[in-house]
Parts: C-alpha cells; structure tokens; sequence
C-alpha cells in the first residue's frame, strides 16, 4: 500500500473541502472496496479524509412518502430496517444478497454505490486495462470475460458494475443527493450520476472531485409488488452473474405497471425502458415476458464466454415476473432472492430434465 | 521440545506480553519494526492511536497504513485473530466493533479510535468459555482451527443480528424475522470459510448454542 495522509473530518464541509482542495484526495467510509484495492495499489489516495463519523446515518421519511437513506447508512442497517423491508422488500433482498455479513456491517451505501469494478483484469496490475490505466487497452475484450458485460460496454472497457443494492435502487428510482465543493447540494438519477466507459471508462460518474454523496432517496414505493432475484456460481457470497429487480401491478391480469433492472449485464445500474414498455399495458403471462426480455436485451452482444448471460438474463427476468404475477394475496411483496442458484430456479420453472441439463450448461 | 515445558502458546502470550508493555509505552518503545524505523528517520512523529480492545486501551503508534488486524496481530500482540487472505474474502480475521462482525483486514486502525473492538481474546470471561466456544468443543466444530477464532467472533455478531430480528437472503419473507434453521445459520455464515470444510459440525455447534438459548 502507497503512504497517505490519513484525517478525520469533523464534518460534512471539512470533509469536501479536505477532498477538493487536493486531486489525490479520497474519502473513506467504510473501506472494503477502497483498502482492498489500495492494498494492491490500483488506489493510491494521497490523502484520505476518513468521513465514517459524520452524521449521515440516518434512514427517515421524505416528501411524498418518500425514504431518505444517509449515505453512511451501512447496509446491514438498510437491509434491516423495518421501512425497507415493509415497504421496499427488493431492496432488502438485494442488500442481502450481496457480500457477507461481516462486509455488509462495514459497507456504507454511499460506498455500495461508488465500488469499483470486479473485472479480474482491471485487479491485475500487470495487465492492460483502460479503466485502470487509461490508454492501455482492454485485457478482456480479448480474454477471460465470463464475467463482463453483454450491453452498454464499449470497446474500451466491457466490465461490469458489481453492486446488488444499487440494481433495486435503480428499479425503486433512487435518487442521489451531493454537496459539492462550493457549497452548493443537487439531487442526481442514477442516469445522472453514471456514466457509460465510451472512450473514458476510467470515469465512472459525473460527480466532480470532492463532491460527497450525502444520501439516497426513494420515491414511494411503485404499486406493484417488488422482487429481486440474483443468479450466481455459489448460492452465497458471490457476485451476480445475471440479476433482476423487477416491480410488477398486475390487475385482472394486464400489466398496470412495472419496473426493471438488471445487475450482472452492464456497467451501471439502471432501468430498462424497452422491458417496461413492453411489460406496461400488456397481458402478464409468458408470451408478454418473453418479449419484455427481447426488448430488454436487444442489442445485447456476448464475447467469447459471456454469451450464456443474454439467455440466462432471459431466462432470470421470465422466471421473476411469472414468480410475481402467480403471488397471491394482496401483500406488498414477498419473494426472496436466488437462493440456491439454479436448482430453486430451475424448480420454480418445472422444467423437464433434458431443458434443465440445457439451462445448467 | 517436550522438555522445555514451553508450548507454542506460551511463547506468544510472552509476546503479547511485551508487546502489551510497548504499546501502554509509546514514548520508550524500542522496536524493530522497519517502518517505523523508517518514518522516524524521516523525522515524522506518527501520533499515537488509542484502540480500546476487549474493555482494555491500547495506545499504539501506526503507520495509518495499518489494519486492525495488523495492529492486533503485530502491535498489540493479540494473535488469536488470524490472517488468512487479507482481503475480506474468508473472514478469518473476524473481529467485534461495536458489537458488530466485520473483517478487521478491512479496516484501518487509525479510525476505530473511541470503539469498542473485542476479540477471540476478548469473547469469554476470562478461563470461562463464551457458550459458543463451548459448543465449538463439544461439537468438534474445527479440525486445523486456523479459521476458529473468526469464525466464533462471525456467530457472536450473527447472533446478535438473529436477536437483533434481521432477515437473510434465504429468508421467505424478509419483513419476517425468522427463526435460525440451518440454511440460516449457513447463509449466514458464509463470510467464513473453513478449508478442512468442518462445516456440518459447525452449523451443529451454532444450533446448540440457539437451543440453549432457547430454553
């Protein structure tokens, strides 16, 4: 790990201003992304402003029946609030579904937002990579990409965003609020805030040096009832391979509503407007499922190992609105997350043995 | 070494020792310790941090590269933690802050100042086992051990989380707060990995303990 200069801001705008007025400058929260890659120095922060004191750890009502999430929430506290899980049941699902319990009790949701990338060559310093050293090139284009992105990468990068968390708070249209250094405080989509690799992939978002996320707000609830459903090589403690979060309001059998998002395909989290489109308005059944999964995947491309995500994704997204829309009963949302990888799934489709061998592949 | 009458522990815990009396001695601290030879001769004074360890202080003087783990292990001489990965993937280097399980490789000394931090070494009362240790024993819940002590620190914080009424991701509904069944135990536990895959025997250790508990 490279030295640094190591402060503890005693609040917000010493916070900023500490980061702002030196380009090396990095705040810190909870660190389980940030330390492990300044261990391998793919960080090297010249000075970090450690923020994890300041109070922005509160999870409290917002206009319009609203929540407003502190961006040092950590997310063992957003999974377990009782508002979440009662009213935003995906979005504990997600939380849930990502990391251990020991990282979840350390990782802040400004944090979970801001992570870096899993892609095994943007980890390995003695490989190309764009996003870590810009103009070097993209090792997995060419490489192992079983991992990486199938829309949205570019040819400089195809890596992919890791969270669980920021997925359902993408279908749920989160907002992100910031102070930046001069004081002044706006309010970001995750459209806003993300940015796709194009020709920069080593520029992740829009917020300018020293800008500090300060909360996370959500919209009341969509109508409809809420799932979140991760598909994975282990049934814990992994990341996602192909993820869905999806809302759905189904009233005598049309598709009032609906909102979706996939983790695992692309390089930020965000909704899918061709699925929603195809899903709103239509009879829910599989035919109208089907074709929501087209929309959303058109333009999907696969390297050489990554192909089985746009099936899988297919697939996944199905299952999750047949899942929703056979619930019965008037609750907000059950549901659980892929828990045991593709047996549950596979279960839950009733699949004979030989497309189940298929989908096993 | 039989006729020593030395054991491998005995040789640590006289480390510890000494590594307890530099670090309650910041000012008169000889040490080889080359990185801090290297910021003294650089004529920088690294101010010490104050880490409260198991109801104790500690004042140690860092380098804030420093982890939790590393200031434990190798300035304060608590050794029961281990280092495994060193990445947050095994969670052999479970610790308590707060009350809560968290990677201590993962974490950086010089902000956990003011918190409260308990260890393997911390978890019983003195020569009186914490009921999960004695589950441990009585179900033979390790074989090498490497893993033990972070993954007794990961059930006291899961335990907490439980009463707590935390969901899972295998919980049905997680508006509900389940009751600890052994996929919840094991999903749960996940963030600790066991290589000689003692597993079975430590899932059956933790429903001891929540029996227990229960009665």
């Amino acid at each position: 790990m490279k030295e640094f200069h190591y402060q503890r801001a005693s609040d917000i705008h010493e916070a900023i201003a500490a980061v702002s007025a030196s380009p090396g400058a990095r705040f810190i929260a909870g660190g389980t992304n940030l330390l492990d890659l300044m261990k391998l120095e793919i960080e090297t922060p010249s000075t970090l402003v450690d923020i994890s004191r300041l109070p922005l750890t509160q999870i409290e009502a917002a206009s319009g029946g609203g929540l407003r999430i502190g961006a040092l929430v950590t997310n063992s506290d957003l999974a377990a609030a009782p508002i979440v899980r009662q009213r935003y049941p995906m979005l504990a699902q997600a939380i849930l579904a990502g990391a251990s319990g020991q990282l979840r009790n350390r990782a802040s949701v400004g944090g979970n937002l801001l992570q870096r990338t899993r892609c095994f060559y943007f980890y390995d310093r003695a490989m190309p990579c764009n996003k870590r050293s810009p103009g070097t090139g993209c090792a997995a284009i060419e490489g192992f990409n079983r991992i990486h992105a199938v829309l949205g990468m570019s040819e400089h990068c195809i890596a992919t965003h890791p969270s669980d968390m920021a997925v359902a708070m993408a279908a749920l249209d989160a907002r992100v609020e910031t102070i930046a250094a001069d004081g002044s405080q706006r309010s970001l989509s995750f459209g806003e805030l993300y940015r796709l690799p194009g020709r920069t992939p080593h520029i992740e978002t829009n917020l300018a040096r020293g800008e500090l996320i300060t909360a996370v707000v959500l919209p009341a609830p969509a109508s409809g009832r809420q799932s979140y459903r991760k598909v994975r090589d282990r049934a814990s403690y992994a990341f996602a391979l192909v993820s869905v979060a999806a809302v759905l309001d189904v009233d005598s059998g049309r598709i009032r509503d609906a909102r979706i998002a996939f983790g695992g395909l692309a390089p930020t989290p965000g909704r899918s407007a061709g699925a929603e489109a195809a899903l709103i308005g239509g009879t829910a059944g599989r035919d109208t499922f089907l074709a929501a999964a087209d929309a959303a995947l058109q333009g999907a491309r696969g390297y050489a190992d990554n192909g089985f995500k746009i099936p899988l994704a297919r697939r996944t997204l199905v299952a999750v609105l047949q899942q929703i829309s056979d619930r019965k009963g008037n609750r907000l949302a059950t549901g659980r997350g892929e828990s045991h990888g593709r047996v549950q799934y596979l279960r839950s489709r009733g699949l004979p043995q030989a497309r189940r061998s298929e989908l096993c592949r | 070494m039989a006729g020593s009458g030395w054991r491998r522990r005995d040789v640590l815990r006289s480390a510890a020792l000494v590594g307890e009396i530099l670090a309650t001695a910041p000012a008169t601290a000889q040490t080889t310790d080359s990185r801090r030879e290297a910021v003294r001769e650089a004529g920088t004074r690294i101010p010490p941090t104050t880490l409260t360890i198991n109801q104790r202080q500690y004042a140690i003087e860092v380098d804030p590269r420093t982890t939790l783990l590393d200031a434990l292990r190798e300035h304060i001489g608590l050794t029961g933690t281990k280092k495994a990965c060193d990445q947050g993937q095994c969670g052999a280097c479970t610790v308590l802050l707060n009350g809560r399980r968290i990677n201590s490789c993962l974490t950086l000394a010089v902000m956990l100042e003011g918190d409260d931090i308990t260890t393997i070494e911390g978890v019983g009362n003195g020569d009186t086992l914490h009921p999960v240790q004695s589950a441990f024993i009585a179900q033979d819940a390790f074989q090498c051990g490497y893993c033990t002590s972070g993954q007794i620190c990961s059930v006291v914080g899961m335990l907490a989380e439980a009463a707590a009424g935390w969901p899972s991701h295998v919980t049905d509904d997680v508006a509900t707060s389940p009751s600890l069944t052994d996929a919840e135990i094991a999903e749960r536990m996940s963030g600790n990995l066991c290589r000689c895959a003692a597993y079975p025997n430590i899932v059956a250790a933790i429903r001891d303990v929540v029996k227990g508990t229960a009665e």
